[in-house]
């Protein structure tokens, strides 16, 4: 048992966690990982409280597949796939194991060769790209400053990356601005690829594109994941496009993994009460289908102040007495089906 | 480098089309701010009395500097009383036009109406909403039409309070001469018919207090304050989560029918439009490509390009292994093809497709599409 208690006036975090010991076959290993963003108040600027963003959360990540982690807005999904790749500051908690090392433990310069194994998408392609800088370069900059290939080699290389996501060589010379949504995302994702990562966090790439735009930057995500054996952490509110895409699925609430397990089996077998109000709430193409809805009442609570007990006791059709006062442990219903619930409890 | 130089305008080309274009958008300005326009100018006759709102072959250019673009090019459809009317498709394929359009909240000067009818149904009399003039296009608004927009984030003004906003819109379209005590108990009223729990406490509230959802509600709420004919919700859930996105659309079918009104909804989500709508419009590049009811064109879609849109987004439950994508993009604004401007996406091409763009072809009495692949159907009596 490792224990860690921070104490800060008199706001206590507790950090209490079971180390994980490496298994190969994981790519990433993450357990019970907290990230806190403190309140700051009062004359001096102290802390008077924290936003619980990401309230320890744990799941396994295989090599080559993909994970899908889906949720309100709010409830910790983006801040969980930047504290994995520790571009938050510090974690508050927990452990995150890249290829078995713990990325919190690396000095600047073991950090820096680690970067060009992990890369992020970001949500929004017309705000994360550089608009005074060329495409060529706003792809080519990281391999540049990694050394990843000899200079002779360089335009080729770019080339060639640009080849795979769908972009013309005479692009190169352009500006964002001179590119349409789906196009701009195709550059985010020629930039994260062109360091050769092994894991790609996908932070709602397609949330900000047409239908048609989306079909076409989901193929090249599935198509590229097959030819370099990429793993993903597909961060997404959109559950049809998180079920064609994942093979594990994490569904989160308030900053907790309240269910996570294979794709089929959650979406065919939902255990969570959240988790089935998620999907009853899913809109299907068809008008002859009518829906017998779960219509959650009120909204997502406060990170800030959570519900006592389990978090999602308040909104909770099956809400029992327990749950108001004692926050539920993950279990395992099926082989790698996971779910945090007392309704389960045996 | 041809390719470099397409769509470039030299100054002196740039200087003669604006000039040009100041010709054109004066001569309509001048027209709609005319004062003590006679009521027969814009009256009309609603081709079938069941419906609220009529468009016919309407027309709406917005005359940039970088030329004329037909955002809005030969859109006919009709919105029946009571019903909810879907409007499906991409970004900039004219359906936030088409809904601003009936509003008349076109950005003006650039955007004009050149032409077509709009035929809004008042009760005893019907208007043509093109040639109503400024002064009078105020009272329909609100009283007659309202709008929901697409982001609740930006369309509430952040200095004032919920309640003085909606008191706003009530106390501008009363004709009773209200008192302020009713116009805020009538706000806190409609506040709570939009399911707002708290609603004192809320009206007292900043909109930056409150969460998407709610904010959503507020504008439902404005919106729906002069009990209208019809209401546009232009993407009314884009912004917000699946389960808030459900407690909106049930909101609005139950308020459609409370208050006796028809819904023009506008999405590009297909789901969304299979649950609220009764009636489906496609829209593909400033054009009407298949309309229908909403059994008919989700049973049996028949333009390739609605085909297309629902092969692209996947349906959970439904696994496939490879997204269908529409190959190429949509064809430029500025300079439209003279043939079907779906022709080089389309992979269903059949041999008239060289011609000019295909009209509209009937395949049951509400079902129409535009597509030369139906030509010949329709000629052996169009029983399909």
């Amino acid at each position: 048992m490792a224990k860690t208690e921070k104490k800060t006036g008199n706001l206590t975090i507790d950090n209490t966690f079971t180390p994980v010991t490496y298994d190969p076959q994981y790519i990433l290993m993450v357990n019970k990982l907290k990230k806190y963003f403190p309140i700051k108040g009062g004359m001096v600027s102290q802390t008077v409280g924290y936003v619980r963003a990401v309230d320890g959360i744990t799941f396994n990540l295989k090599r080559g597949t993909t994970m899908g982690l889906v949720g309100e807005s709010g409830c910790g999904k983006t801040t969980a796939g930047r504290t994995i790749l520790r571009l938050s500051g510090g974690k508050t908690g927990g452990q995150v194991l890249f290829n078995g090392q713990e990325v919190y433990d690396l000095s600047h310069k073991e950090l820096r060769a680690l970067r060009t194994k992990m890369q992020i998408i970001f949500q929004d392609p017309f705000s994360s790209l550089s608009p005074r800088l060329p495409v060529g370069e706003i792809i080519g900059e990281a391999v540049r400053e990694h050394h990843l290939v000899p200079k002779e080699e360089f335009n080729d290389y770019i080339d060639q990356v640009m080849d795979n996501c769908g972009l013309q060589p005479f692009h190169k010379a352009r500006y964002p601005h001179e590119f349409s949504g789906g196009q701009r995302q195709r550059i985010c994702i020629a930039r994260a690829l062109a360091l050769n990562p092994e894991f790609v966090v996908c932070d709602e790439p397609v949330s900000a594109l047409d239908v048609s735009i989306q079909a076409q930057i989901i193929n090249l995500l599935k198509e590229l994941q097959e030819k370099y054996q990429l793993t993903y952490l597909f961060i997404s509110h959109d559950l049809s496009v998180v079920e064609h895409i994942s093979d594990t699925v994490g569904v989160m609430y308030l900053g907790n993994l309240v269910e996570y397990g294979a794709t089929e089996d959650i979406f065919r077998n939902p255990l969570h009460p959240y988790t089935k109000a998620l999907f009853s709430a899913i809109p299907i193409p068809d008008p002859t289908v009518k829906m017998d809805r779960i219509v959650l009442e009120g909204s997502i609570p406060s990170p800030a102040n959570p519900p006592s007990g389990c978090k999602f006791h308040t909104r909770c059709a099956n809400c029992m007495e327990r749950c108001k006062v004692e926050a539920p442990e993950q279990k395992e219903i099926e082989p790698g089906h996971y779910v945090v619930c007392h309704l389960y409890d045996k | 480098m041809a390719k470099k130089n397409e769509g470039y305008l030299s100054a002196k080309e740039s200087r003669r089309i604006s000039r040009e274009n100041r010709r054109i958008t004066n001569a309509y300005e001048k027209q709609r701010k005319r004062k003590n326009v006679p009521e027969s100018e814009y009256l009309t006759e609603m081709r079938d009395p069941n419906n609220a709102v009529e468009f016919d072959n309407l027309h709406t250019y917005f005359f940039t500097d970088a030329g004329t673009v037909k955002a809005v090019d030969g859109v006919s459809f009709d919105v029946p009383t009571g019903k909810t009317v879907g409007v499906v498709g991409e970004s900039g394929c004219g359906k936030s036009v088409t809904s601003l359009s009936l509003m008349q909240l076109l950005q003006r000067p650039q955007g004009q109406i050149v032409e077509g009818e709009i035929r809004l149904n008042m009760g005893e009399k019907a208007y043509n909403v093109v040639k109503v003039p400024n002064e009078q296009m105020q009272n329909l608004r609100g009283n007659f039409i309202s709008m929901i927009f697409q982001e609740p984030m930006t369309s509430l003004n952040p200095v004032f309070r919920i309640g003085d906003q909606v008191d706003e819109v009530i106390a501008l379209h009363d004709r009773e001469g209200l008192s302020k005590e009713a116009v805020r108990q009538r706000t806190i009223q409609l506040l709570e018919m939009v399911g707002i729990a708290n609603s004192q406490g809320v009206a007292r509230m900043f909109p930056h207090e409150l969460s998407g959802g709610m904010r959503q509600r507020v504008m439902i709420a404005m919106a729906l304050a002069c009990s209208p004919r019809i209401i546009i919700a232009d993407e009314p859930t884009t912004a917000l989560d699946v389960t808030i996105q459900a407690q909106i659309l049930d909101l609005l079918r139950n308020l459609k029918d409370k208050i006796n009104s028809s819904i023009m909804l506008i999405t590009h989500d297909l789901g969304v439009i299979a649950e609220m709508a009764d009636y489906v419009v496609v829209m593909y590049a400033g054009r009407v490509v298949e309309k229908g009811t909403a059994q008919e064109i989700f049973a049996n879609p028949c333009h390739p390009y609605t085909i297309g849109l629902m092969a692209s987004k996947p349906v959970v439950g439904k696994k496939v292994d490879k997204l269908y994508s529409i190959p190429g993009k949509v064809p430029n604004p500025i300079n439209m093809p003279n043939y079907c401007y779906f022709k080089d996406r389309c992979e269903m091409c059949v041999a008239g497709c060289e011609g000019e763009y295909p009209c509209e072809i009937s395949l049951s009495p509400t079902h129409k599409v535009s597509c030369y692949r139906y030509y010949d159907k329709t000629d052996k009596g169009g029983d399909r």
